[in-house]
């Protein structure tokens, strides 16, 4: 059966879950290997095994925390060398998509990006994209080379599937570009102890509406009831109000949770963009014309402030 | 020693609009009106700060697209960049992400650089990766997806807001840089600036000038094939109620009932 590469995001180890979902996409394909780098590359595969990868290939070398990129370039590239897969899947974030340009340029390859399903076709995988903000959907597929394509998080369901998972020893050599732009200072973000935004499945949302940093307690802790992560407009962004990384939309996160909930938010083209393709969507705003309830299945034309903090007040008392 | 900035914008159909596909399953770009890319916007208020910054530099905008993409190049001239070069041919239909990089890297070192910077994703094909790819292309760094930057002597700096940390990036010119919407507003055109973009020079390039054959672009070099496109259907209308004293138990109602409490 054809190997299919998927390259692995992981912090220090821990498997981030759109890595998982590959996994999933990639046994429609053929057989998983996967490629992970940097520090606590080989803690990852016990995970990964557990999600079907047959092997998994494992490289650490400072350059791929001090320079930007190209060094997780020359390493897929090395695997690919070796492998000769049938596909190379990377998920969707923006240094995936880099990564995986990349990689196609070098290998004479088309390159699909955000890619929301993939299946196997005669002629080779298919990729279903989600575009003009959502508004159409399109079947692609890389007619020269090897498929090299990258996966929005939540586009399939994570699923066990015990497979060998063993793990070889990946061989690089870094290319003379690999050390061209220095990473010369790193600052985490700070965990705030709620799910990941493109991970969860459940997002609460927050706009303009919300009017102050300080309201966006309202909005946390109905998150913190429903167990959701936190998003927030751009308009919430630039105000200051909420971190940048928290923004939903076009040029923030791309979200696809089973539920999403817009508080104060009026559904711009931009807005939707990141968060059209949600399973169920519910808003509460206080203007009935608003555009996001064009997207609703459920919503409440009202004063947030009375909304919201009487839902999270009901949701405690129905749990109990 | 003049600092020979390229800026690379596109010119897309208005989000705001009614987008859609043409029968090639290309983007249509005739029906549907077309401006200078938002955040291409972005790419052009960083270099025209760069340029004010540093003791001598031209600031040159770069537009791979249709007749109609001049639009894009004046406005980006009227913000104040000093000329610009219009690459068209109708060769160049259907182009793919692999495609334009060629085209804007060989217009790059046709033109001359020390800086190459383009926006973070276009607003129509939103990949995010064309910057990237010409960076492979040229041979020379990438420093992508800046929030903040900056140039002193040879050198670019700029802050990287990624997942999981914000990194501080370094790199010799010449590069490419791409900047967020969170590198500062873009300035609006000035009277004067729109008046003097008129006499500014647009030269136009086809494919024969950059010594790219068709075959390698347009719809017949494309890497990767659209085969089908559908309207995402109209979400069934939901049930909208108003806050009568109510509105946040109606709505834990409705949770309940979908399993979410
Ligand atoms: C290139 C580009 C990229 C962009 N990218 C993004 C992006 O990634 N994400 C994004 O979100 N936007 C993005 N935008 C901006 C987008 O166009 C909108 O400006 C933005 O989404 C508006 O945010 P908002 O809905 O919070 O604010 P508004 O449009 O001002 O809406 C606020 C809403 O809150 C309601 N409201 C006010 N008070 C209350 C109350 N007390 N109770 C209930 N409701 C109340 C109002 O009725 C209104 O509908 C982008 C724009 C451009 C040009
Ligand atoms: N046809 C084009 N002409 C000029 N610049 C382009 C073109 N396509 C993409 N770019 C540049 O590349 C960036 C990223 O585009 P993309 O990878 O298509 O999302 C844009 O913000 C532009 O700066």
């Amino acid at each position: 059966m054809a190997e299919v590469l998927v390259y692995v995001d992981h912090v220090d180890g821990a498997v981030r879950k759109p890595t998982l979902e590959l996994l999933t996409l990639a046994r429609r394909l053929g057989e998983p290997v996967a490629v992970a780098l940097g520090n606590g590359a080989a803690d990852t595969a016990a995970t990964l095994a557990e999600h079907g990868a047959v092997k998994v290939l494992t490289h650490d070398a400072s350059e791929y925390a001090e320079y930007l990129v190209v060094p997780k370039v020359d390493a897929l590239q090395a695997a690919y060398e070796a492998l000769s897969p049938a596909a190379v899947l990377v998920p969707s974030s923006a240094e995936g998509k880099e990564i995986a340009a990349r990689l196609a340029l070098r290998i004479g390859s088309g390159i699909i990006t955000d890619a929301v399903d993939l299946e196997a076709g005669d002629e080779g995988p298919v990729a279903t994209q989600s575009v003009f903000a959502a508004s159409f959907t399109t079947k692609s597929r890389v007619i020269k080379g090897t498929p090299v394509i990258t996966v929005k998080p939540n586009s399939a369901a994570v699923e066990a599937a015990p497979a060998a998972g063993a793990v070889e020893a990946l061989s690089v050599t870094f290319s003379d570009k690999a050390t061209g732009t220095k990473v010369t200072g790193r600052t985490p973000r700070e965990s705030t102890g709620r799910p990941e935004l493109t991970e969860a499945a459940i997002v609460v949302s927050g706009g303009r509406g919300v009017n102050g940093a300080e309201n966006f307690s309202i909005i946390e802790a109905l998150a913190d009831q429903l167990g959701a992560a936190v998003g927030a407009s751009r308009a919430a962004v630039d105000a200051g109000w909420y971190p940048h990384t928290n923004q939903v939309g076009q040029t923030g996160k791309s979200v696809s949770p089973q539920l999403y909930i817009a508080n104060g938010i009026s559904g711009a083209i931009q807005h939707r963009a990141g968060m059209q393709t949600s399973k169920t969507i519910v808003a509460v705003n206080k203007d009935a014309e608003a555009p996001i309830f064009e997207l609703v299945d459920f919503g409440v034309v009202g004063d947030l402030f009375d909304v919201v903090p009487q839902l999270t007040e009901e949701i405690k008392t129905r749990k109990g | 020693m003049s600092l020979r900035i390229v800026v690379t914008v596109k010119y897309v159909p208005d989000a705001t609009g009614d987008r859609h596909f043409a029968d090639d399953l290309t983007v249509d770009r005739d029906d549907v009106d077309g401006l200078l890319s938002e955040l291409d916007e972005y790419a052009v208020e960083q270099a025209l700060q760069i340029a004010e910054n540093a003791d001598d530099a031209e600031v040159t905008v770069l537009t791979v697209g249709p007749e109609d993409a001049k639009d894009a190049l004046r406005k980006a001239l009227s913000m104040g960049a000093d000329k610009a070069i219009h690459v068209e041919d109708d060769d160049l239909h259907g182009t793919d992400a692999i495609g334009t990089s060629l085209v804007l890297a060989k217009a790059v070192e046709k033109a001359g650089y020390d800086l190459v910077i383009s926006g973070m994703a276009s607003t129509d094909g939103t990949m995010g990766v064309v910057p990237a790819l010409v960076a492979e292309r040229l041979g020379v760094p990438q420093v992508t997806l800046l929030s903040e930057v900056s140039v002193e002597d040879g050198t670019v700096k700029g802050r990287r807001d990624g997942d999981a940390a914000s990194e501080q990036l370094e790199a010799q010119l010449p590069a490419v840089v791409s900047v967020t919407d969170q590198s500062g507003e873009a300035r609006y055109p000035s009277f004067k600036g729109i008046m003097a973009a008129k006499k500014k020079p647009v030269q136009s390039w086809d494919l024969s000038d950059l010594d790219i054959d068709a075959e390698e672009v347009g719809l017949d070099g494309a890497f990767t094939k659209v085969e089908a496109a559908t309207e995402r259907p109209a979400r069934t209308a939901g049930t909208i109620v108003k806050d009568e004293g109510e509105g946040g138990k109606q709505l834990a109602e409705f949770l309940a009932s979908q399993k979410f409490i």
